[in-house]
């Protein structure tokens, strides 16, 4: 028994057991994925299916290729030439890799919450209404709407709605990170894309930031990537493991965790415990 | 042990605090040093006369200074307005489109023209820019040039300004955090609308220091626009006219003039201006960045 069972009842009570297989509706499909930079070979033979409105936790230790697969789903990789990115990512049937729509397009529809905050160099009004505004709403009442309710719903609307106009600077690094997801939120994504996004922020930050996964994912899928295993136990609808740049398993974290099958995940459970 | 310890660190203390000292003190020293070399022009003519007259007859004690002041103004507001596009420009090409490649390719290129004693550039401006001007440019515009002129001192001046301030740019650039380029991409925008919002606003307080440093460092170049501006004392601003900066005049003359009363302390009265001058664009632009920065 590598986890506390408390933090697996509590996570019982909260999110359905699902299968081990991930055989729900599909709202990103990875098939053959390969990326290397130069002779390094990144990411090997990637395959794998993400269910709807559920959250996936990318588990693994440093360098394995959890922050890669998770840039190759927004096509971030492209901005590193050095990357050779192959294979298929399927997004509502579009192969995004290989299609004919716009990049940006498809970037509006995994919003990414990096590992630290990064707002935007301008104030807390605009980092919110940047990505409306680049969909092309020009209707101030609109915009003014939508930045109110994407503050609103990452609970920061009360915190802010004096000093809107401020930069967000004058926020705390988890107030930052709320925002970042407040302005990912506000371009309607399909999917969100974290990145260890706790893992610049004290407990209570972390906790808002994992309560407000547990409410999002009534809307959105979540791809999450940590390396704390308590994190995942209590987010994960599934987990994949990865490592050296191959999924070494995936499952619920209850089959996961009580019963690992590789000497991998069982070396990364204790050291990592 | 300990005692060596506690020695060399009082020691090292000591010493930073001695340059820095240093660093403090000699602007001041040079400041004080110009103004006493200077003060006897004072006596003669008062600081606004100074600035403000255009008649310059040093025999008949008569220096006003406003020619060599608008000269330097408009061949540095030339050489500005030529360098500030081509290196802010040339700075984001090569942080955020071109290749690593490529990048290490130009560091050296740039590295060589900042590198370049201001000799070989007024040599080359007398070659190429000078005749450029005089046979192809001023024709063009149906006027009669030498082509030493306030055009040529500017273009000369820009060129030499590009690598300056295009190594500080290329810095000011290069810091800015890829995590906040991600966060723009993924929000829907392009590479183009990205640089534009988020990496030169990032930049803006870096770009305003390149730029101020730029212009102070345009405002006291001497030799390169010397052998190009023609070197001839008027106020009125035409491109394809001469012109005459403030360190042309002491190039020229100090040391040469001196027999003439009161020269000697009219050449320290420019350099004063000049070093004051140079003081001024700094501390606007230091107001500047002060700004933005509290905006941010």
């Amino acid at each position: 028994m590598y986890l506390l069972k408390e933090e697996m009842i509590a996570h019982d009570k909260t999110i359905n057991i699902m299968k081990t297989d991930i055989d729900t509706e599909s709202v990103l499909q990875i098939k053959n994925l390969n990326v290397h930079a130069g002779d390094h070979h990144i990411l090997k033979n990637i395959n794998l299916r993400i269910p709807k409105n559920k959250v996936i936790v990318l588990l693994g230790p440093s360098g394995c290729g959890k922050t890669t697969l998770l840039k190759c789903m927004n096509r971030l990789t492209d901005i590193n030439k050095e990357l050779e990115v192959s294979g298929h990512i399927y997004i509502e049937n579009d192969d995004i890799l290989n299609t004919s729509t716009n990049v940006p397009l498809i970037r509006q529809k995994m919003g990414l919450l990096g590992q630290r905050p990064y707002p935007l160099p301008m104030s807390i009004y605009k980092n919110v209404a940047y990505g409306i505004r680049l969909k092309g709403v020009r209707d101030k009442k609109m915009i003014n709407y939508s930045v109110e309710k994407h503050l609103k719903e990452v609970g920061l609307w009360d915190e802010v709605k004096d000093r809107l106009h401020h930069s967000p600077g004058i926020l705390s690094i988890g107030q930052q990170q709320r925002l970042c997801l407040a302005r990912g939120l506000a371009v309607k994504p399909r999917i969100i894309l974290a990145d260890e996004p706790t893992s610049a922020l004290d407990p209570i930050s972390s906790k808002i930031i994992e309560n407000l996964f547990r409410d999002l994912k009534l809307n959105y899928t979540i791809i999450l990537v940590t390396h704390v295993l308590r994190q995942a136990v209590r987010l994960a609808d599934n987990v994949v493991f990865m490592s050296n740049g191959e999924i070494i398993e995936q499952g619920s974290p209850q089959k996961l965790f009580k019963h690992p099958k590789s000497a991998k995940l069982k070396e990364y459970m204790v050291n990592g415990n | 042990m300990l005692y060596r310890r506690i020695f060399i660190e009082k020691a090292s203390t000591t010493w930073m605090v001695l340059s820095i000292s240093i660093i403090l003190v000699l602007p001041l020293l040079i400041g004080i040093g110009l103004y006493v070399k200077a003060n006897p022009l004072f006596e003669y003519m008062s600081l606004g006369d100074l600035i403000c007259s255009s008649t310059w007859l040093p025999n008949e004690k008569e220096f006003g200074f406003l020619p060599f002041i608008l000269g330097s103004l408009h061949v540095t507001f030339i050489a500005f307005c030529l360098s500030a596009p081509v290196c802010l420009l040339s700075a984001i090409f090569l942080t955020q489109f071109s290749s690593k490649r490529f990048m290490y390719f130009m560091h050296p290129v740039i590295d060589i023209l900042a590198g370049l004693p201001s000799v070989i550039y007024g040599v080359w401006g007398i070659i190429v820019i000078v005749p450029f001007i005089s046979d192809y440019l001023a024709p063009l515009f149906g006027v009669k040039s030498s082509g030493y002129t306030i055009l040529a001192g500017g273009i000369v001046l820009a060129v030499m300004c590009i690598p300056y301030i295009l190594n500080m740019l290329i810095e000011v650039f290069n810091t800015v955090p890829a995590g906040l380029k991600e966060a723009s991409l993924s929000l829907g925008a392009t590479f183009w609308e990205t640089v534009k919002h988020v990496v030169i606003k990032k930049g803006i307080p870096g770009i305003i220091s390149a730029f101020g440093l730029g212009i102070a460092k345009a405002f006291g170049e001497t030799m390169a626009v010397m052998m190009v501006v023609g070197n001839m004392v008027q106020t009125k601003f035409h491109l394809f006219d001469a012109g005459y900066p403030l360190p042309a005049l002491i190039a020229n003359n100090y040391g040469e003039m001196l027999s003439i009363p009161m020269y000697d302390s009219a050449l320290m009265f420019s350099a004063l201006l000049l070093f004051v001058i140079i003081l001024l664009i700094n501390l606007v632009f230091r107001y500047f960045i002060y700004r933005t920065k509290k905006y941010e």
